[in-house]
């Protein structure tokens, strides 16, 4: 974050405090009176059911289960621009999770982000968008969550500098952004499409990702999907700017969201692999809604039809050049990217890359530095990491080839740093993220010529 | 023709510079350490240390060795006089057909060049890339463990022979 | 397996009240030995079928040296051998040579598998060497003209008692040592054993962790050449067009040899091979044929396929009579060996003869398999075992050698190294068959087993070479040989039936074999054949009838048991692991054991584990392990411990994460993405092995005693951690979490 960024983040975060204090009244919350930990035996095993898929699709786990951690006992670090912030422990242990918390204190939580003691939760909880969430559905995630094994863990406490680890200013930030009104369906639309509506920007928070975000953390309004920031990944335009050389449909979304790849987009990786992993297993049904209704987000740009068979095969057989790129493409890149192997196992076809015709060059940085981790015992891609083999210089080389080769976009400015900073997040990624729970979907079938 | 710096010593290859190092340590200079496994990334069989990292030389085109200095298993001791972590995979006989275990070497030799005191639990993640069939698993740990400690310790003289005699 | 087909069939004749044994020899084994007629009993392990002491150890100025026909595979017994050498000669350790399977100069032991090596080479080696020393002290009294018993032997030298030595090498002379094994040898007294029993380090190790030559893969003969093979895509595809033109002029590219479908290309050096080989694919059209079955279906893939079958075990008594009865399928997919290190092997052609250096599991066989093919005679086809990455069985080890056979007999003169790929060790490599198990067992009153069903469908569980119809490079020529028809392994042993017979005290059992001809997919033996499959479905429908009785699995395996040196390893590793009846478990913990003797006649082993299932994931995690074995005399300790630690590890592998994939027509686990194994992060805690030593006793080999057990071991833990049983391997995350959602 840049100083001038900061000061006035600063200047403008003061200002909401007094603006908090003032609204004292308003802003205070009761604490909800602790219960003796429910009886797990005492839930509806249906409702516990529904809970884990809803688990699922709200992605959870990649907050509350960091690498090497137990099953939702919290502690991930978040970083924002106001400092680290670490996830709960949202297990049923009375100490140290929210064993003691009542239903309805658990719905307070999630609609307006206050814990049962009554103090504002920072929003990288993403209550903003679950505030949209039924009450149905906050009934079965209870369920879910109090009949989890109860892990004690207390929760870290959080890094933050003055102002903002002053919880009252959370207050201010609320009233500001904390929109209160639930999910109401579009009637002009089928219910496949409110259903996805529900989903996407509800539970399933996607604009908490692919929606940039203003100086204070908020997601722009005026800028839905139209590509944000996490764990320094580049979160794709998935509104009309997505860039994606061929457009998405619902069935290309459907498949990738719950397969975990698609032939004419490649695999899913870094955070949204975490995404697709938990997608895979909750009902079909509700991965469709969710395509059918980014489907209609992200609509279809006229003009946009994807790159020419021709453009693809001009890409694949560029004549071999004797730049330091294309030594490096032929020898790291090709073997696996030109195998002919079909996805996911094969490497994406590059001319239908995303993270090459995307205007932020971080994920394919990312990509090239740390690799495709195995999956544990699952059949899963497997890349290698090249961060070791190239220096900043090789590295810029081989992704202003691959620009200038698989893309018609200008080249990158400022490829030297995005690689250097890449090389400084993924360290810290890879060792707190949690690895995907499971691979993308093996096809089983190979694909007939 | 270019020049390559291996083992502290500099050759002159006729390599192309889409080349792997792979081909280039085994075909050309007849080193015998570094594996081919599956050329692929994917089994850490043919490990080597570059600039002091661990590198996969079946995907470590010439063309990114320029001016870099590259160590193989050969480059760390002898037979007669082993390198720390060669004497610690010695005496704790970690291998069963051992084909995999220059790469393991290589790699836990580049992680203790950096943390001389690895726990347990970052040995494990950093040889995450690399497998091993016949189970050894538990051996190789153990010997990176004594490695680091062998390399810690001023009395990490080599040892006499530390083969079977 | 034991490998009788290259020795003639033995025939035994009584006559005259004897029994006459009578040998023929294969014809290449170099001391051109005459048969020998040797007298009942005959001598042990392989001194039977090569009685011959020059065939094990010969002795000159230079030193002694040993032979064995068995190829060492990275399990350390040419360590062990020496070792046993040592210690029967009285000859430092360090002094002695061992040399491994060389057509040319080692015994026929047929084939290094079934944990045979040490039965049959170190029983062999031991006696030979006990013989050697008695006639060295023969000859030493006869030139000293002193009683034999006054003289000892120490450091290589007979030593009379006023101190005076006469070295083994002063002592041997002419064809001293070219006489017939006795029946039976004066052994040491284990009690004074100084190297036997000791953990030797391993003689291999030192070139293997400082880039010595150690591996086949790492020879380079003087003019050696580099050759790819391009495979076809999948079983029984033709070759219909393949210009070659283009790969010819590639740089250093020397010839593109093509025969029928078998399709190579051989270069200057390796990598340009490589880029000659991707070239050669692309330009390679081929007619393909949808011939595999369904991969999701193998149950009824198997059982729906023409069996032969064989009740092969039957025992009844009518006084006990079933209380409760339950029954219980169990399923094993395809599964892969996984060499590290893809096949390799280096053949010259000089003068109408061929060498070839391989890491075949048995270079007899294999040379009949290669002289088959390049209808060359036996005696001009050398082999000579070179050390390549673990096979655990028949990999493509043989397969490679006849790749570079014929590639090397169209270009004279100049050595030839062929490498595989990746991608075609998987897709080519016969993999472990898969197997069917169908249990079906009654308790009585008093909760013991009354009756015992056992049915298993498997392939034959060995299609290794002896004609070259075994090998690729003969099936894909232009004039194929055909694959020869299998044959079900004979009992003791067993194939698809090792172990399939319970090891444990039933009143009432039926065990039938259902022998499948017919092979969808390549296959041959991988460690432990049948006996993986069998002892997990045992071991596991074990449990099962145990926890239908309400009874401690440990107690009820030791209830009906009566082997001695079985209860002790049971017992032995339920001590180690802290096994404890009704202990109580920390959360999605499973406690598991298992116990299995290895072909029902070899080496006992149990295993205890320890198992952590994730409950939201699925995913399950061996925590520790704690074993017993009792492999009879053990030579060397650190040896033993080693292979059954590996054992365990590469078990928890298959048995967790392992299945060959295939669509209609190809294998599609064709690397480590599409065929994992595990990595670093799922090896567990601690494995802790304990060893019952038993001196004097038989060696039993160790190589495969430990599959079995580790896999139900494992299986059991899961199922006692989630309270659900799993029948089908491999127990992956997602099935574990469909079980624990169901």
């Amino acid at each position: 974050m840049r100083a001038s960024t900061r000061i006035i983040a600063g200047i403008v975060a003061v200002v909401l405090i007094a603006a908090a204090v003032a609204a004292f009244a308003i802003a205070w919350r009761p604490a909800i009176a602790a219960i003796d930990p429910p009886d797990p035996q005492s839930f509806d095993t249906a409702l516990v059911k529904r809970g884990r898929d809803l688990a699922a699709i709200g992605n959870c786990s990649d907050c509350h289960t960091p690498r090497g951690a137990k099953n939702f006992a919290g502690g991930l670090p978040v970083p924002t621009p106001f400092g680290t912030i670490f996830s709960t422990n949202i297990t049923p242990d009375p100490e140290t999770g929210i064993g003691r918390w009542s239903e309805a204190a658990f719905r307070r939580a999630m609609r307006s982000g206050v814990n049962r003691e009554g103090q504002h939760l920072y929003p990288t909880f993403p209550y903003d968008h679950f505030t949209n969430v039924s009450d149905e559905d906050d009934r079965a995630l209870y369920a879910f969550l109090m009949t989890r094994q109860p892990v004690r863990a207390a929760a870290r406490e959080n890094q933050l500098s003055f102002p903002f680890n002053q919880r009252l200013a959370i207050t201010g930030w609320k009233l500001l952004f904390l929109r209160h009104d639930t999910y109401r369906p579009d009637p002009k639309q089928s219910a496949e499409w409110n259903r996805g509506a529900y989903l996407v920007e509800g539970l399933a928070h996607c604009g908490a990702c692919h929606t940039p975000r203003n100086a204070l953390g908020a997601e722009r309004v005026s800028a839905r999907f139209a590509g944000g920031d996490v764990d320094d990944w580049h979160a794709y335009a998935i509104n009309d700017q997505s860039r994606s050389p061929v457009p998405w449909t619902a069935d290309a979304l459907f498949a990738y969201l719950r397969e975990g790849w698609h032939p004419d987009h490649g695999t899913a990786r870094g955070p949204m692999a975490k995404v697709v992993s938990n997608l895979s297993s909750v009902p079909a049904s509700d991965v469709r809604a969710i395509a059918v209704y980014m489907a209609s987000v992200s609509g279809t740009t006229p003009g946009r039809a994807g790159p020419s068979e021709d453009a693809l095969t001009r890409a694949r057989t560029a004549s071999q050049t004797n730049s330091v790129g294309a030594s490096i493409y032929t020898a790291a890149c090709a073997s696996c990217h030109e195998g002919g192997r079909p996805l996911p196992y094969g490497g994406v076809d590059l001319g239908l890359s995303t993270a090459i015709s995307s205007p932020d060059p971080r994920n394919l940085a990312n990509v090239v530095l740390s690799g495709i981790d195995a999956v544990e015992g699952e059949r899963s891609p497997i890349m290698p990491g090249f961060a070791a083999s190239m220096n900043d210089d090789q590295a810029s080389a081989l992704l202003n080839y691959l620009r200038a080769r698989f893309s018609d976009q200008p080249a990158w400015a400022d490829l030297k740093k995005t690689i250097a900073d890449a090389r400084r997040t993924q360290t810290v990624f890879l060792q707190t993220s949690p690895a995907p729970r499971n691979a993308p979907a093996d096809p089983q079938q190979r694909e007939k010529p | 023709m270019m020049t390559l710096k291996v083992n502290g010593r500099e050759h002159q290859v006729d390599a192309e510079a889409d080349t792997p190092l792979l081909y280039v340590l085994r075909d050309d200079l007849k080193l015998n350490a570094a594996k081919y496994g599956c050329g692929l990334g994917q089994c850490g069989s043919c490990t080597v240390i570059v600039d002091g990292k661990a590198v996969l030389s079946c995907v470590m085109p010439m063309v990114l060795l320029e001016g870099k200095q590259v160590t193989t298993l050969e480059g760390l001791g002898t037979i007669a006089e082993p390198a720390p972590i060669q004497r610690a995979f010695m005496e704790e006989q970690a291998a069963q057909c051992g084909y995999c275990i220059p790469g393991m070497m290589m790699r836990a030799q580049a992680l203790l060049q950096k943390n001389s005191k690895p726990t347990d639990e970052q040995i494990r993640a950093e040889l995450e890339p690399h497998l091993c069939r016949c189970g050894t698993h538990m051996r190789i740990l153990r010997a990176v463990h004594r490695a680091a400690r062998l390399m810690d310790t001023a009395d990490a003289l080599p040892a006499a022979n530390g083969s079977a005699r | 397996m034991n490998a009788p087909l290259i020795i003639d069939r033995r025939r035994v004749l009584a006559g005259g009240g004897a029994l006459i044994v009578s040998f023929s020899l294969g014809s290449g084994l170099a001391q051109q030995q005459d048969a020998p007629a040797a007298s009942a009993p005959s001598p042990p392990g392989s001194l039977k079928a090569s009685p011959y002491l020059d065939a094990w150890i010969r002795i000159d100025a230079n030193g002694v040296e040993v032979f064995t026909g068995k190829a060492e595979l990275g399990q350390g017994f040419k360590t062990a051998f020496q070792q046993i050498a040592a210690e029967e000669l009285d000859i430092a350790f360090e002094s002695l040579k061992v040399t491994t399977a060389d057509t040319r100069l080692t015994a026929n032991e047929g084939y290094t598998a079934g944990s045979n090596s040490m039965k049959d080479s170190g029983t062999a080696i031991q006696n030979a060497a006990a013989q050697v020393r008695a006639l060295l002290i023969a000859e030493a009294a006869r030139r000293l003209d002193l009683p034999a018993e006054s003289l000892r032997t120490a450091d290589g030298a007979v030593i009379a008692p006023d101190g005076k030595r006469l070295s083994y090498g002063e002592l041997v002379a002419g064809e001293m040592l070219h006489v017939q094994a006795q029946p039976t040898s004066k052994l040491k007294d284990p009690a004074t054993f100084k190297v036997i029993g000791r953990p030797v380090p391993r003689v291999d190790i030192p070139a293997k962790v400082t880039g010595g030559e150690a591996y086949v893969q790492d020879m380079r003969l003087p003019g050696m050449l580099h050759a790819r093979v391009v495979r076809p895509p999948s079983y029984g595809a033709e070759l219909t067009e393949c210009d070659t033109a283009a790969v010819e002029k590639l740089p250093g590219v020397v010839k593109v040899v093509r025969d029928g479908n078998f399709l190579a290309v051989v270069a200057e050096k390796e990598f340009q091979s490589i880029k000659a080989m991707n070239a050669l694919a692309a330009a390679a059209k081929w007619k393909e044929t949808a011939s595999l079955p369904k991969q999701d279906d193998l149950l009824n893939v198997l059982t729906s396929l023409p069996s032969q079958d064989t009740t092969i075990f039957e025992r009844s008594n009518a006084a006990v009579a079933a209380h409760k009865t339950i029954e219980a399928t169990y399923t094993r997919p395809y599964q892969a060996h996984g060499s590290i290190g893809p096949s390799c092997a280096v053949a010259q052609f000089v003068d109408g003869a061929i060498t070839v250096w391989t890491h075949t599991q048995g270079v007899y066989p294999d040379r009949q398999g290669i002289a088959e093919m390049l209808r060359l005679p036996p005696a001009s086809v050398r082999l000579i075992h070179v050390e390549g990455s673990g096979c655990y069985g028949h990999n493509g080890a043989d397969d490679a050698a006849a790749d570079a056979a014929l590639i090397a007999r169209a270009l004279p003169g100049r050595p030839v190294r062929v490498h595989w790929t990746r991608e075609q060790e998987h897709a080519w490599e016969p993999f472990g068959p898969a197997m069917v198990t169908k249990l079906k067992a009654s308790l009585d009153d008093n909760g013991r087993i009354a009756d015992w069903n056992f049915d298993v469908w498997s392939n034959t569980h060995s299609m290794r070479p002896g004609g070259a119809g075994s090998m690729l490079a003969a099936q894909h020529m232009a004039q194929p040989f055909a694959v020869p028809a299998p044959r079900p392994l004979p009992l003791p042993e067993g194939g698809g039936d090792r172990n399939a017979i319970p090891f444990y005290n039933f009143p009432n059992a039926r065990v039938v074999h259902h022998f499948i001809a017919a092979m969808p997919l390549r296959i041959s033996a991988m460690r432990a054949l049948g006996a993986y499959h069998n002892v997990f479905s045992i071991e596991s429908f074990i449990d099962e009838l145990a926890i239908l009785a309400g009874a401690d699995p440990v107690e009820f395996r030791l209830k009906h048991l009566d082997d001695q040196r079985g209860r002790d390893v049971i017992e032995k590793a339920a001590q180690a692991f802290g096994w404890k009846p009704d202990q109580k478990r920390p959360p999605d913990r499973g406690y598991g054991f298992a116990f299995a003797r290895y072909k029902n006649l070899a080496a006992y082993c149990a295993v205890a584990s320890e198992v952590e299932v994730n409950r939201e994931t699925g995913r399950p995690r061996l925590i520790r392990a704690a074993a017993a074995v009792d492999s009879g005399q053990v030579v060397n300790p650190d040896g033993l411990i080693n292979q059954i630690e590996g054992a365990i590890v590469q078990s928890m592998s298959w048995t967790l994460y392992e299945s060959v994939t295939f669509d209609d027509t190809r294998i599609t686990s064709i690397d480590w993405q599409t065929y994992p194994i595990l990595r670093f992060n799922s090896v567990p805690e601690s494995i802790d092995i304990h060893i019952i030593d038993r001196p004097g006793q038989p060696f039993l080999g160790s190589g495969e005693t430990g599959q079995g057990p580790a896999a139900a071991s494992i299986a059991n833990a899961i199922a006692s951690a989630t309270g659900k049983r799993l029948r089908n391997l491999p127990l992956t995350r997602k099935r574990i979490k469909e079980a624990i959602d169901a």
